[in-house]
């Protein structure tokens, strides 16, 4: 079969199994473009930036466990994509983006939209190509994919110059093995560590699981649940690790970290042993590295070695994909109870409890009171994808999820304006799921764009704006440490229900807790997407936070009733 | 007063021998805020695979965070510190010293003769000497020559190989030499 270098393209993600790619058009990827009308099977998004298409391609993948796909054009199309590709990276997100790049004959000249992409994404890719050879096309797209979605998973960018794409030569499909010699799997772990980590878990008195993304990539909920509750632990959960056990079960305490629970983080710092499950540390997990665990054994395991003693000095680290090591692991765990622990994180919840902002009376509308009764009336059960700020920490801890992959935020880069595309991506991975897109109004307006694109699609999202009028988590920040000089976080905002209106999105403002669960029926209603503007208290704090680098038992929290400030 | 010289780890790495796979190794020591010493790049008795030598300062970095990371990257095939096992390890350096006098003459060759050191070229106003040693050996060296008047010099960097039978080898054939410009996959490296 003659095929030209586009058709190619689209050949080879069709047996990838792509069914929908998310992207912008240009000059140098147009051949690419044309051929996409031979193959209809491939549903083609038309975004309005092309950071969205990648934050799609990302929601996508996150939803659906499967490589997320977004295609630009050379030069602005591709640098357009970095902050998304930085964003996949940083969350281990499979990712694959097809850019076009300048024909090969003029790479290097400073042609027009000329951009060395491949040089520029080299350090926010886990792997990628430019394509020199029309004949490689092929092995390379698999490969891309293979990388994206295997072992610790990432984006990979495949730069195709615009030659490449017209080129046409005998296709032939490559089937069998691929050849990637400096690709590895992770081996077969070694008994010993087995048996040393064994060795920590029975003899602790006050262990703590850390439960992070590694268990949702590696789908090891089941085994984590069974260690968990046959030897009696503790679980603790990272942002990116919640629903990984469900929120409800008796012995998960919830998010651990800078605005994790109270009890998690007391429970680290006191705990005898960690036993960290495909979570890497993060300094917003942490706090304070010297003064962190300090009392702890650690055990680590995840998939990728270098994370491995990076940040925390562990007693046992095993390299591995999480659910093989655990199920060698699982057989020799013995029954274990630790009712003392148990008992005193109980009383650091009970504490919590008394200081909840919930079970106060507040006559304000508050953001963590919409997220609670979102969570009510969706009976706890949506997928929500939310931006970066002080909405996105209320969800962590007022929006508990039962099932896994029904959270998609930006953890590690905090990407602002990651919102609103990724839960439109979601969608499409996960259409029969109810998608609620919960939003703060400054990150909404970096990719608001995006509405016009639900709703060239029909996407049935909910979008949930949490309009506080102010940059609200930098707020935060500046009441607490800058002495509340508010530079630069007060914001002008549109009316945001005129302006889903104007986009064709039926829209309702919410200023009052009651109507609330009217306006999640309102949303339900409408098919395709809709929008609810929750005006809520503007100077809301978000409690307990663990500032910048302090201990991590060090938390600022909110006084009891009648204890005052 | 006499300083104490901080010990050197150094790895090796075999890499595919493509276009970029340099800049990759570069880029994550860059972005890692890795403190490399040296870094040597050459070919092997393989064509598609190239052999890096990396040493870096043991008081300032664990080398096992470098390997771990290099691991990483697609092109590595291989990595091994080598410092941690019996080992030989070379650095080679072009010293052009003034030679302007018999009295200096007579000390470069003095000096050349208590190391792995030679005159390889000379003139009535510099020679060339070449020193082939350890590393700490090289650097004797040049203290050395230094007094009689350096003028211009290059090293290449350490090289190294364990010793005995612990071969540091892929058995990694693409099944038709590698001939692509790209720095892309490597289609004849595969079956059709
Ligand atoms: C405003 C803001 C506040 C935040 N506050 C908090 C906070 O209070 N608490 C908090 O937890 N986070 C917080 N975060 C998020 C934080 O920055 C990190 O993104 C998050 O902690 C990372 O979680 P993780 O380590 O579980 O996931 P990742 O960063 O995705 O790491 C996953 C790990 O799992 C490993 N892995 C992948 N696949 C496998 C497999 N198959 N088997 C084994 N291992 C595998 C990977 O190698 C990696 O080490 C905040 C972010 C923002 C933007
Ligand atoms: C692209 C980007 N720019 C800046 C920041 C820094 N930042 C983190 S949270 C935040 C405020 C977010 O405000 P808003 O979207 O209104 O949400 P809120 O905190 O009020 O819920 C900012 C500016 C960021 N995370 N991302």
């Amino acid at each position: 079969m003659l095929l030209s270098g586009a058709e190619i393209i689209m050949e080879c993600l069709l047996r990838e199994g792509v069914e929908v790619m998310f992207g912008y058009p240009g000059g140098a990827i147009l051949p690419t473009y044309d051929a996409m009308t031979k193959y209809p099977q491939i549903h083609h998004v038309l975004v309005r930036h092309e950071q969205g298409a990648g934050h799609m391609a990302d929601g996508y993948a996150r939803a659906t466990g499967k490589v997320g796909v977004a295609i630009a054009t050379s030069g602005p199309g591709a640098t357009n994509l970095v902050t998304a590709i930085a964003t996949a990276m940083m969350d281990s997100s499979p990712i694959v983006c097809i850019t076009g790049q300048v024909p090969r004959g003029s790479i290097g000249t400073d042609a027009f939209q000329e951009t060395d992409v491949t040089g520029v994404t080299l350090p926010v890719t886990k792997h990628n190509y430019l394509v020199m050879d029309v004949h490689e096309l092929p092995y390379i797209i698999r490969e891309a994919f293979h990388i994206a979605r295997t072992g610790r998973p990432g984006p990979v960018l495949i730069d195709v110059p615009k030659d490449v794409q017209n080129e046409k030569i005998e296709f032939v499909y490559p089937e069998g093995e691929l050849t990637l010699p400096g690709y590895h799997p992770p081996k077969e772990t070694d008994h010993k560590d087995i048996e040393a980590a064994l060795e920590l878990i029975h003899s602790s008195e006050r262990p703590i699981i850390l439960a992070g993304h590694g268990i949702l990539m590696s789908g090891a909920m089941q085994e984590v649940r069974e260690l968990a509750e046959r030897a009696q632990i503790p679980v603790a959960l990272t942002l990116l690790g919640k629903g990984a056990m469900p929120e409800d079960h008796p012995l998960v305490i919830g998010m651990m970290g800078m605005h994790g629970e109270a009890a998690s983080n007391y429970a680290i710092q006191e705990a005898d042993l960690l036993i960290a499950l495909g979570m890497r540390f993060d300094d917003r997990v942490t706090g304070n590295l010297n003064t962190y665990a300090r009392k702890a054994k650690k055990i680590h395991i995840d998939i990728d070695p270098s994370e491995i003693n990076k940040n925390v000095k562990v007693d046992v680290g095993i390299c591995g994909d999480l659910r093989a090591v655990l199920t060698q692991l699982l057989p020799h765990v013995a029954s274990m109870s630790h009712p003392e622990w148990l008992n005193r994180i109980r009383d650091w919840q009970e504490d919590s409890d008394e200081r909840d902002i919930l079970n106060q009376q507040v006559d304000k509308l508050l953001g963590a009171q919409v997220i609670n009764d979102l969570w009510k009336f969706t009976g706890g059960d949506a997928i929500t994808v939310t931006d970066v700020g002080q909405h996105q920490m209320l969800e962590a801890q007022y929006y508990p999820h039962k099932r896994p992959a029904t959270l998609i935020t930006s953890g590690g880069l905090g990407t602002m304006g990651f919102g609103l595309p990724a839960a439109i991506g979601a969608k499409f991975g996960r259409p029969d799921e109810e998608v609620w897109a919960i939003v703060g109004d400054g990150g909404f307006q970096m990719t608001l764009c995006e509405l016009a694109t639900a709703k060239q699609e029909n996407v049935d999202i909910n979008i949930a704006i949490i309009n506080n009028a102010f940059l609200g988590m930098v707020r935060q920040w500046q009441e607490f440490f800058y002495e509340e000089r508010y530079q630069a976080t007060p914001m002008f905002n549109p009316d945001f229900v005129r302006l889903a209106e104007a986009y064709g999105i039926p829209a309702m403002r919410v200023t009052s807790r009651d109507q609330i669960e009217e306006s999640v029926q309102f949303a339900r209603s409408v098919k395709g997407p809709a929008l609810v503007e929750y005006v809520v208290e503007k100077e809301e704090i978000v409690y307990p936070m663990v500032p910048a680098g302090a201990d991590l038992d060090a938390m600022m929290r909110r006084p009891k009733p009648g204890e005052g400030k | 007063m006499e300083q104490q010289k901080p010990k050197k780890h150094i790895l090796v790495a075999l890499v595919e021998n493509k276009p970029g796979v340099l800049n990759r190794v570069a880029s994550l020591f860059r972005r890692r805020n890795f403190n490399v010493d040296s870094l040597t790049v050459g070919r092997t008795h393989k064509p598609h695979i190239s052999r890096m030598t990396i040493t870096v300062d043991s008081a300032r970095m664990d080398p096992r965070r470098i390997a771990t990371n290099l691991f990483k990257l697609i092109n590595v095939i291989d990595v091994a510190v080598v410092s941690q096992e019996p080992h030989v390890s070379r650095d080679l350096a072009l010293v052009k010293v003034r030679a302007n006098d018999a009295e200096s003459r007579n000390s470069l060759t003095l000096i050349c003769e208590r190391y792995p050191a030679r005159i390889v070229d000379i003139g009535p106003d510099v020679a060339i000497l070449e020193i082939v040693g350890q590393e700490e050996q090289v650097e004797e060296f040049i203290e050395q020559v230094k007094p009689l008047g350096i003028v211009e010099m290059v090293r290449t960097g350490v090289v190294a190989m364990g010793r005995g039978t612990r071969i540091l080898d892929s058995a990694y054939e693409p099944v038709v030499p590698v001939t692509s410009n790209g720095n892309g996959a490597n289609y004849q490296q595969y079956s059709v």
